[in-house]
């Protein structure tokens, strides 16, 4: 045993110093260098201020913007803990969380409910919605900005990403962008 | 489920199985002393490390190799543990975070040195950008780089004739981390800051949103470390929501590649074994079982997901896009399906869902696929060693069968390696269904439970059988950060790697000292469609006996009473 302490002990010291040290240093560096947008988070910036990241979604409360999923982050999209909620498949609390959900989208008078609508994503910062879940959104957006319903759904049809890989989906905040667009430039 | 939806799956499949062949006839050279495209640039780092640390890279028998396994591990596990201990006072600590609790360190110790990287801690609440560079990644290359180097001296056993020596450790060790895994992960890591995955120093970002709230958003080295995570089949996330935060899997294209990464090893290492014994086809074989397991597995997934919860379609919740309690939009419900079974198939554990969410069915998958033992491929390494063993069990059952003493590519498997073989196998469902028994009665462990009914059972059963199986994925509702969960679980951690380690590498010293005889006539022949099927259903009617009754009243009966519409 004492005769493999000395390699142990060096190995490890030299190995940590090439996988734990070099190693990550030498892809920050280089990601830095050639890729800075998506090695710093993929950050929108407007007027030189960090409004987010597009990757990551937000919570958003407003009538005047389109809504991201339910998340089991924090208080909501909490960027710091990210988590799902880890409710189990017939978990009450589970159960009454979505039909408190449903029922609210109901109210507002939507005919069907997609899933992601009334369900917690994995990392409860999931910055994408379904289309169905956006179109379900459009009418109220419409009227709080007192906007052509048409328009709004040419908005999200025009954002709705359906590429030969990935799912069909909509980012939520790249949308909300485009709608401010939408209003300042219709404001003149 | 859909076309579109296959057509991805049998793509990841299809690719990374191309991929293996061809590194396993790589690794085959490498561990066979042959020089390789790398060789002209490695092999002076190579020969520096052996002279600073001062070891002559002559054969070892088993117990030298062994105890220098053990050895490197023991001062692996020291160091990480003092560097979580000490956190408050090192460098690199943007967040300030102070030292990491005694019982949370031991644990997380364990976990990272055992390949588990099973995560009682949320990682960017609790652990400093130090911290998860130069111990936590570390460790995921030195793990991996540990159990490639074993399962490489448990082939020379059956590559070797009359032979007393396995290989050296040491010199395992460093080929694997500088000819495998560095290039691997550094290829991996630029890929996936280009598909958007973040690489800094910084500890998070402050925005201000168009409604003018604010959000902290956690940021650090991701990609380095989100490479070797997957490619040594690690699993341990940088943060808490592991592979489906937005910033460890950005896209689909990243989500393929994590799949593609964390199989790749793994798949590798049988076409390895066929090489380095002399007969493909056996290696095929190996792998062939290996798949049989992924392939079933992903299509009960797959299928489970996708026809939803019928107590939320009742709530009125449209069930087209199937169970989405857990998952995120970009990712799918088939490539969901795949990285779920491809993640508890292999030792990985790393998620892009949320397993605790999962579909009752949809969550016995991967929680079966652990307790299979981690054959399905398994972990780097494990795998094929764990494989190997079963496929000793085999032939030794297909000789009771006939009447005549069993061999293993012409290898005579005697009472000796028999015996060793159940001790190995033995210790996992020792240790499973020990410790969750004794977790399902007390009130201190009960109180960590976020699921009443089956499902509690079903955290508790997936804890223990993941840190047994070196898993470490979890059904994460449990609150597994307590004294009880982080000591237990250790201790699972620890016996499920180094009690099956210490008998698999006594089967190789005394399969090594045997004789290869050629194949007779009589012999039965270890890569034929016969073979395969008869090695399947081996695990499948052992893993089965263990466990079935404890799966029966947890994510089984909970299916039934989801169907009779039954919530707790």
């Amino acid at each position: 045993m004492l005769t493999h302490l000395r390699p142990a002990f060096v190995l490890l010291f030299l190995l940590t110093t090439l996988t734990g040290i070099a190693y990550p240093l030498a892809i920050t560096g280089l990601a830095q260098i050639v890729l800075p947008h998506a090695a710093n988070g993929s950050l929108i910036v407007v007027d030189g201020k960090v409004i987010g990241s597009e990757l990551i979604g937000q919570n958003w409360t407003s009538d005047r913007y389109f809504h991201g999923r339910p998340s089991a982050a924090g208080n909501g999209y909490d960027a710091m803990p990210s988590s799902g909620s880890n409710l189990g498949p017939t978990s009450a609390k589970l159960m009454d969380r979505v039909k408190q959900d449903v029922d609210a989208l109901r109210a507002s008078g939507a005919a069907t409910v997609p899933a992601d609508a009334v369900t917690a994503s994995g990392s409860g910062l999931d910055p994408d919605i379904s289309p169905a879940f956006a179109l379900l959104q459009v009418s109220r957006v419409a009227k709080a900005r007192g906007a052509d319903e048409a328009t709004v759904r040419k908005l999200v049809t025009d954002a709705t990403e359906d590429g030969a890989v990935g799912e069909p989906r909509v980012n939520v905040l790249l949308l909300n962008m485009g709608l401010d667009r939408l209003s300042s430039g219709g404001n003149g | 489920m859909t076309l579109v939806g296959w057509f991805q799956i049998i793509l990841v499949l299809g690719v990374t199985t191309a991929a293996a062949w061809g590194l396993g006839v790589y690794l085959a050279r490498l561990y066979s002393g042959e020089r390789t495209f790398l060789t002209p640039v490695l092999a002076p780092v190579e020969g520096l490390l052996r002279r600073m640390s001062g070891h002559d890279g002559g054969e070892q028998d088993w117990r030298h190799y062994t105890l220098a396994m053990l050895a490197f591990n023991a001062v692996g596990f020291l160091l990480l543990y003092a560097l979580m201990r000490l956190q408050g006072v090192l460098p690199v600590n943007p967040q300030g975070f102070g030292g990491v609790p005694a019982d949370l360190s031991f644990n997380t110790a364990v976990s990272f040195v055992t390949n588990t990287n099973w995560q009682a801690y949320g990682g960017e609440s609790t652990m400093s950008n130090f911290v998860q560079m130069a111990g936590l990644t570390v460790q995921n290359f030195l793990s991996a780089a540990t159990g490639i180097a074993l399962a490489v001296a448990f082939t020379r056993a059956f590559a070797r004739s009359n032979a007393r020596t396995l290989g050296n450790f040491w010199d395992d060790l460093v080929k694997t981390t500088l000819y495998v895994l560095l290039p691997g992960s550094i290829l991996l890591a630029l890929a996936f800051v280009a598909l958007g995955i973040p690489q800094t120093l910084a500890g998070h970002v402050d925005a201000t949103t168009l409604e003018g709230a604010s959000q902290a958003i956690a940021i650090g080295p991701v990609a380095s470390q989100e490479a070797i995570k997957q490619f040594g089949t690690n699993g341990g996330g940088f943060f808490n929501a592991n592979a489906a935060h937005p910033f460890e899997n950005p896209s689909q294209w990243s989500n393929m590649l994590s799949i593609f990464a964390m199989l790749l090893l793994s798949a590798a290492l049988p076409f390895m074994f066929g090489r380095m014994v002399g007969d493909g086809r056996q290696g095929r074989a190996l792998f062939i079982a290996m798949f049989v397991f992924l392939l079933a597995g992903v299509a009960v997934v797959y299928w489970a997901e996708t026809a939803g919860n019928p107590l939320m379609t009742a709530l009125g919740v449209d069930p087209a896009m199937g169970n989405m309690e857990g998952k995120e939009v970009r990712f799918g419900q088939a490539l969901t399906a795949l990285f779920v079974v491809v993640t508890t198939g292999l030792s990985c554990g790393a998620v892009n869902a949320m397993h605790a969410s999962l579909t009752p069915l949809g969550g016995l998958v991967p929680l079966a696929l652990i307790q299979l033992g981690e054959v399905a491929p398994g972990g780097v390494g494990s795998g094929l060693y764990g494989m190997l063993i079963m496929a000793v069990l085999t032939v030794f059952i297909a000789g009771l069968m006939v009447g005549r003493t069993p061999d293993y590519l012409g290898k005579k498997i005697e009472v000796r390696e028999m015996k060793l073989v159940m001790l190995a196998l033995l210790i996992l469902p020792l240790v499973i269904l020990g410790f969750s028994a004794v977790s399902a009665i007390m009130p201190m462990s009960l109180a960590s439970l976020a699921n009443a009914g089956p499902h509690g059972l079903s955290e508790i059963l997936y804890a223990y059988s993941s840190g047994a199986g070196n898993n470490g994925s979890a059904f994460a509702g449990l609150n597994a950060n307590t004294f009880w969960y982080n000591t237990t679980l250790g201790i699972t951690m620890f016996l499920g790697r180094f009690a099956f380690i210490v008998p698999m590498m006594a089967v190789a010293g005394s399969i090594g000292a045997k004789l290869r005889i050629p194949a007779s006539k009589g012999s039965f022949p270890t890569h034929g469609v016969l073979f395969v099927t008869l090695l399947v259903a081996v695990i499948l009617i052992v893993t089965g006996l263990e466990y079935f009754p404890a799966l029966a009243l947890g994510p089984i009966v909970e299916q039934f009473l989801m169907l009779a519409g039954k919530t707790f």
